[in-house]
C-alpha cells in the first residue's frame, strides 16, 4: 500500500484549468429564443450508455441547435434519460478544446498541430530509444466508435510499435467477458432485448436499470405488463427494486453465496433441466459440490437476506417457463467479478434458460461501444474478432490484414490499472491516451494520480479538459460524437450507426486522424492510410472475418436499411444474429461450461476500524467521469455533487443529520462530502457516486485489487468508516461478520418504511 | 375520443427526462411545464410526474377575470399574452397546483399538452422520451390494451368532484369513485404541516 501523496488541489490550481471547465452551460448554440429554420435532420444515437437510443440531430447552417426523439428505433422508440435529451449541448459547449496544448511552467497554452506533432516525434523518439518501444503505452475506450476502437489496437502496435495498450472497458464489461468466454466461448449478451417481455421470470442483478440504462425499464414493465415476475438483487432499493416482485438486498459482494443457495434449492426441489445438462453442458457435478458446500441458512446470514426469500427467488426462476438473467457492475466489479458471473451462469444453465425467445441472459454493457470496444483488439490480450493476440494462428490472419509480418506484432501488455504498477516501476515512460479519464475513473487514486505525475510524457486526446488531461504535458482536441460517423455495437450486440451532424470546432480532429498524424511523425503512416471511417470498417470487417465476433458481412447500408445488424454475421447475405446459443455454444465441442464456484470474501472485509462496507455507482444525471455531463446545466442543477448514501440506523447511531457534512475514509484516502440519510440502502453499506474528480472522488477510497482474470477492480466492495470529523472516530457501528463458518445475526434491512430508522435493529 | 396523457407514478423512475424534454418543445423556449416531486424523501425512490389534468371542467378558466385561458377540443390552453393580467388566480385554484407563474414573462404557464406539436401528428416530447411510461401519450383503447393499471380520471376534492380528459394509472383493484385526493391527505397529515415541516419529517428528522 503507498502512501498518500499530494495531489493536485482545484483551489490552489484552479486559475490554472479555470478556462477549460467545468462550466455549466444549457442552451442550445443559438439561445432559446431563436426561431430555427432546421438544414438537416440527422438521425443519430445518442453518445452515453450501452442502450445506444436513436435520436434525431437538429441542424442548423453546421450548427446543432436541438434534438428531437427518433421513434423509429425498435431500442427505444424516440424515448431517451435526461442525458440523452441534453447531449447535444456538448457539441458548443464553451469549454471544448478547439486548439492543441503544450503545458509551460505548469499551465497550458494553445500551440499549432505542426508543434504539439513535433513535440510529441521527439518525445516519444527519445523515450523509444532510452527505454525500448514498451516504454511509450497507449490507452483508449469504450466510447470511441468501433472504427476507433479498432485502430487504437494497431495504432498501439503498429504504429507506435508497443505491447503497452488497454481501455477503460478494463473498469467495466471485462469480467463478464472472462466468465462469457469461460462458460460460453463468445463474449455477448445472449439474447436481444426484445426478448425481455417475453420472460416470465426476470432476475436483474447488481443493475440499476432505472439509472443506469433508463431505457431499458421500457423491456421490465412490458414483461411485467404481461404478468411477469422481476427479482431485484442489490443492496439499495433503487428506482427499479422499489417496483420488483422480490428484492432480495444482499451484502455487497455475496452473490456467490445467493447463487450457490438458488442452486442448491433447484436441484433438491427438482427443478434443473437434466435433459439440457446432458446434452449441451459440461462439467455440471463441479457446480452442484460447490452448491451442496454451504446450507441456504447460511447462506440468507452471509448475504443478511432471509432464506424464504432466497427460496421463493428459486422457486419462481425454477418454475419459470421463460426466465432471464441480467446483470451489470452490481455483481463485476469485484476482485471476484468473473466467479460472481459464472455464479448466475451455472443458474441458466442448471434450467436451460438460454437460446429461446424469453429465455436468456446477458450482461448490461455501461458505456456506449461497450460491446464494439471490447471486440477488436484494444485490449491488452486481444486482436480484432475476440481474438487472442497468443493465438499463432490469429497473429498471421491479422498480420496479413494489416500487411505486416506476424513478427511485427508485439506480446500481450498489461491492464489499464496495471499500467499505473508499469509506471511506477518505471517501465512505462511514455503515453497517449484517448478517450477515458483515469484520474477520476481508476481505483486508489492517490496512487493513480502519483503515477500519472511520474509520466516523462504524457499526450491526452479529448474534446475537453478532463481531470487527468492536467496531468498532459500535450492535449490534443478531438471530434464529439455528433462530428464524425461510424458504428457503435449496443449493448445486445445490434452493431447501429453513428451519423455526422456537423465539422468539428476550430482545428479539433477526429480521433482516428489524430492516430494517423502520429503514427506520420513516428514512421509508420503506411498503416494508416484511411481518408474516412468507412475504409477503416471495410478492413476491420477483414480482420475480424472468421473470428468469434465476425463483422465481415455488415455494411453500412446494411446496418441502416435494418436499424442495426446483429454479430456474427459472416457473409453479406447474412441476416445478422439476434439471439445466440439456439443450438450451440462457442466452444470446439459446442458445449456450454459450468464452473464450480466457492464463495470467498472481499478482499477487503469490514472491521472494527473500517466497520461499513462502501459501494459505488452510478446517478441517471451523470455518466461515467463526469466529463461530458458535469458541464451540462441541467444535469449539473439536479445532481451538483456527490453524496454519502447511509442508512437513518447508522446515522443516528454517528449523531449524523441529512445534509451534514462527513468525512468517510478507507485505508487508501478520505473525502469529505454531505451526508443523504435514506432508508433504501441497507445499515451496514455506505454509497457514493463515482462521477467526481479531485478531492470530490470515491475512488479516492475504493480497492485497487483486481479479479485475476480480468483484472477489473474490485469498486463495489471496501471497509469504509464515516465520521463527523475529519480522521474522527466511528464507534458503535458493529462490523458484519462475513467469514465462512462464522455467522451472526444481521441487521434487518426490510423494516417499516414509514418508521424514520427503518426499524433496523 | 382524441388522444390524451396517461400518468403512472408506480413507473417513475425520478430520471426527469420529462422536465428537460419539455424544455426543448418550440414554444416553450427553454422553460418546462413539467413538475417532478420525490414524493417521500429519504424513505423511498418513489417520484411523480404531474402534467396539466386538463379538466372537463377547468377551475382555473373559471377564476380568470379576463378569459385568457381557452379550452379548445378538450385541452386547456396556457393563457393567452395579451389578455393575462398576472393576477395568478389560476395558479392559487388549480386543485393538483399545477400552473406557473413566468415573472419574467409575466404570465401564466403550463402544460397545453403540446398542441403545436399534435398538431403535426408529434407526440408531446415530455410522454415521447418518458422510459419507463410514468407518462404516455395515446389512445384510451390503445394504452388499456397493453397495461394492467386501471386509468382514472374523477378525483374527488372532499366534496368537489373533479372530472379530468387526462388519466391517471391506479392499482387494478382502486375504486375510482373513492380516489379521494383531499381524505389521503388528510389522512396522511399533508394538510395539518407546513411544507417546511415535512421535509424535515420525511428527511429523518434533523434535529
Amino acid at each position: 500500500m503507498s502512501a498518500p501523496v499530494a495531489i493536485p488541489e482545484t483551489d490552489i490550481l484552479k486559475p490554472r484549468w479555470d478556462k477549460y471547465g467545468p462550466h455549466p452551460y444549457d442552451q442550445p448554440d443559438d439561445g432559446w429564443d431563436s426561431a430555427h429554420e432546421i438544414d438537416h435532420v440527422i438521425p443519430t444515437h445518442c453518445c452515453y450508455c450501452g442502450m445506444q437510443c436513436g435520436m434525431n440531430l437538429l441542424v442548423e447552417k453546421n450548427r446543432v441547435v436541438g434534438m428531437e426523439p427518433r421513434e423509429d428505433f425498435p431500442v427505444n422508440l424516440g424515448k431517451l434519460c435526461p442525458k440523452g435529451v441534453t447531449a447535444y449541448l456538448q457539441v458548443h459547449h464553451p469549454d471544448r478544446l478547439t486548439h492543441p496544448l503544450i503545458k509551460e511552467n505548469g499551465a497550458f497554452r494553445p500551440a499549432s498541430w505542426e508543434e504539439a506533432l513535433d513535440l510529441i516525434e521527439r518525445k516519444f523518439k527519445e523515450i523509444q530509444a532510452k527505454h525500448g518501444k514498451d516504454a511509450v503505452a497507449v490507452t483508449g475506450g469504450a466510447s470511441l466508435t468501433t472504427e476507433r476502437a479498432y485502430l487504437i489496437g494497431k495504432f498501439a502496435r503498429l504504429g507506435i510499435g508497443t505491447k503497452f495498450v488497454d481501455y477503460n472497458g478494463r473498469l467495466c464489461m471485462v469480467a463478464a467477458a472472462g466468465a462469457n468466454m469461460k462458460a460460453f466461448g463468445v463474449d455477448r449478451v445472449a439474447s436481444p432485448w426484445s426478448d425481455i417481455p417475453l420472460s416470465d421470470v426476470i432476475l436483474c442483478a447488481g443493475i440499476n436499470v432505472a439509472e443506469c440504462f433508463p431505457i431499458q425499464t421500457r423491456y421490465l414493465w412490458e414483461a411485467k405488463d404481461k404478468g411477469a415476475k422481476l427479482i431485484v438483487v442489490d443492496p439499495r432499493k433503487t428506482a427499479t427494486a422499489r417496483v420488483a416482485d422480490l428484492h432480495l438486498q444482499i451484502r455487497s459482494g455475496t452473490d456467490i453465496a445467493l447463487t450457490n443457495a438458488i442452486l442448491r434449492i433447484l436441484i433438491e426441489e427438482n427443478l434443473v433441466n437434466p435433459a439440457f445438462i446432458a446434452e449441451r453442458t459440461n462439467d455440471y457435478e463441479a457446480a452442484v459440490a460447490a452448491a451442496m458446500e454451504v446450507t441456504v441458512e447460511d447462506a440468507a446470514t452471509l448475504c443478511g437476506v432471509k432464506a424464504d426469500d432466497i427460496r421463493r427467488a428459486a422457486l419462481w426462476y425454477g418454475h419459470a417457463k421463460n426466465a432471464m438473467v441480467l446483470h451489470a457492475r452490481g455483481i463485476e466489479h469485484h476482485s471476484k467479478g468473473v466467479h460472481n458471473v459464472l455464479s448466475y451462469i451455472n443458474l441458466v444453465l442448471a434450467t436451460g434458460q438460454i437460446g429461446r425467445p424469453g429465455a436468456g441472459y446477458g450482461t448490461v454493457t455501461g458505456q456506449g461501444n461497450g460491446q464494439g470496444g471490447r471486440e477488436h483488439g484494444q485490449k491488452a490480450e486481444q486482436l480484432p474478432g475476440q481474438r487472442s493476440i497468443t493465438d499463432p494462428a490469429a497473429r498471421e490472419h491479422v498480420a496479413k490484414v494489416w500487411g505486416c509480418s506476424p513478427d511485427d506484432l508485439p506480446g500481450p501488455g498489461v491492464s489499464i490499472y496495471e499500467q499505473v504498477d508499469k509506471i511506477l516501476e518505471g517501465e512505462i515512460h511514455g503515453l497517449i491516451s484517448f478517450c477515458n479519464n483515469v484520474a477520476v475513473s481508476l481505483p486508489n487514486q492517490n496512487r493513480v494520480r502519483k503515477a500519472y505525475t511520474d509520466l516523462d510524457f504524457y499526450v491526452n486526446v479529448d474534446f475537453f479538459l478532463s481531470e487527468t488531461g492536467r496531468y498532459a504535458d500535450v492535449v490534443l482536441p478531438c471530434a464529439v460524437w455528433a462530428e464524425d460517423e461510424g458504428t457503435i455495437t449496443n449493448g445486445e450486440g445490434r452493431v447501429i450507426k453513428i451519423n455526422k451532424a456537423v465539422d468539428p470546432p476550430g482545428e479539433a480532429k477526429t480521433d482516428w486522424a489524430i492516430m494517423a498524424a502520429v503514427a506520420k511523425r513516428m514512421g509508420t503512416e503506411r498503416y494508416f492510410p484511411f481518408n474516412e471511417p468507412r475504409e477503416i470498417f471495410d478492413e476491420l470487417r477483414k480482420a475480424s472475418a472468421g473470428g468469434k465476433a465476425d463483422y465481415a458481412g455488415i455494411t453500412y447500408e446494411k446496418i441502416e436499411a435494418n436499424n442495426g445488424i446483429f454479430w456474427p454475421c459472416p457473409t453479406e447475405d447474412h441476416p445478422g444474429t439476434p439471439r445466440l446459443f439456439e443450438e450451440s455454444f462457442y466452444h470446439p465441442d459446442g458445449r456450454a461450461v459450468f464452473h464450480g464456484i466457492r464463495y470467498q470474501t472481499a478482499n477487503e472485509i469490514p472491521d472494527a476500524e473500517y466497520p461499513f462496507l462502501l459501494t459505488t455507482g452510478r446517478v441517471v444525471y451523470h455518466f461515467l467521469s463526469g466529463n461530458q455531463t458535469r458541464r451540462i446545466g441541467f444535469l449539473r442543477d439536479q445532481c451538483p455533487e456527490p453524496y454519502v448514501e447511509m442508512h437513518p440506523s447508522s446515522a443516528k447511531t454517528l449523531g449524523i443529520a441529512n445534509s451534514d457534512l462527513v468525512w468517510v475514509s478507507s485505508r487508501r484516502g478520505e473525502i469529505q462530502l454531505p451526508a443523504r440519510v435514506v432508508n433504501t440502502i441497507r445499515p451496514d453499506t455506505l454509497f457514493i457516486p463515482y462521477h467526481w474528480g479531485d478531492r470530490q472522488s470515491v475512488n479516492l477510497l475504493t480497492n485497487d485489487t483486481l479479479d485475476p482474470y480480468a483484472k477489473i477492480p474490485e469498486f463495489k466492495a471496501c471497509a469504509a468508516r464515516v465520521s463527523r470529523t475529519q480522521g474522527g472516530p466511528c464507534e458503535g457501528i458493529l462490523a458484519p461478520d462475513v467469514s465462512v463458518g462464522v455467522l451472526n445475526a444481521t441487521p434487518e434491512t426490510t423494516g417499516d418504511p414509514a418508521k424514520p430508522d427503518g426499524g433496523a435493529s | 375520443m382524441r388522444p390524451t396523457f396517461f400518468m403512472d407514478p408506480s413507473r417513475c423512475i425520478g430520471c426527469r427526462a420529462c422536465v428537460s424534454a419539455c424544455r426543448e418543445c418550440g414554444t416553450h423556449r427553454g422553460s418546462t411545464m413539467i413538475h417532478l416531486d420525490d414524493l417521500e424523501p429519504g424513505l423511498s425512490t418513489a417520484t411523480a410526474p404531474s402534467v396539466c389534468m386538463h379538466c372537463v371542467d377547468p377551475v382555473c378558466a373559471k377564476v380568470c377575470p379576463a378569459h385568457a385561458i381557452q379550452i379548445v377540443d378538450g385541452v386547456v390552453r396556457s393563457a393567452l399574452k395579451p389578455r393575462c393580467l398576472d393576477c395568478r388566480n389560476c395558479v392559487l385554484a388549480c386543485p393538483f397546483g399545477i400552473p406557473r407563474y413566468e415573472p419574467k414573462q409575466h404570465l401564466q404557464m403550463k402544460c397545453d399538452q403540446c398542441v403545436d406539436r399534435t398538431v403535426e401528428g408529434q407526440k408531446p416530447m415530455c410522454a415521447t422520451v418518458c422510459p419507463s411510461g410514468a407518462l404516455t401519450y395515446g389512445d384510451y383503447a390503445e394504452v388499456t390494451a397493453t397495461r394492467r393499471g386501471k386509468p382514472v380520471n374523477v378525483f374527488w376534492f372532499g366534496g368537489q368532484r373533479v372530472e379530468t380528459n387526462v388519466y391517471i394509472m391506479v392499482p387494478p383493484h382502486e375504486d375510482s369513485s373513492r380516489f379521494d385526493l383531499m381524505e389521503y391527505s388528510q389522512e396522511n397529515g399533508v394538510q395539518s404541516a407546513p411544507l417546511g415541516d415535512l421535509k424535515a419529517q420525511s428527511q429523518g428528522g434533523s434535529p
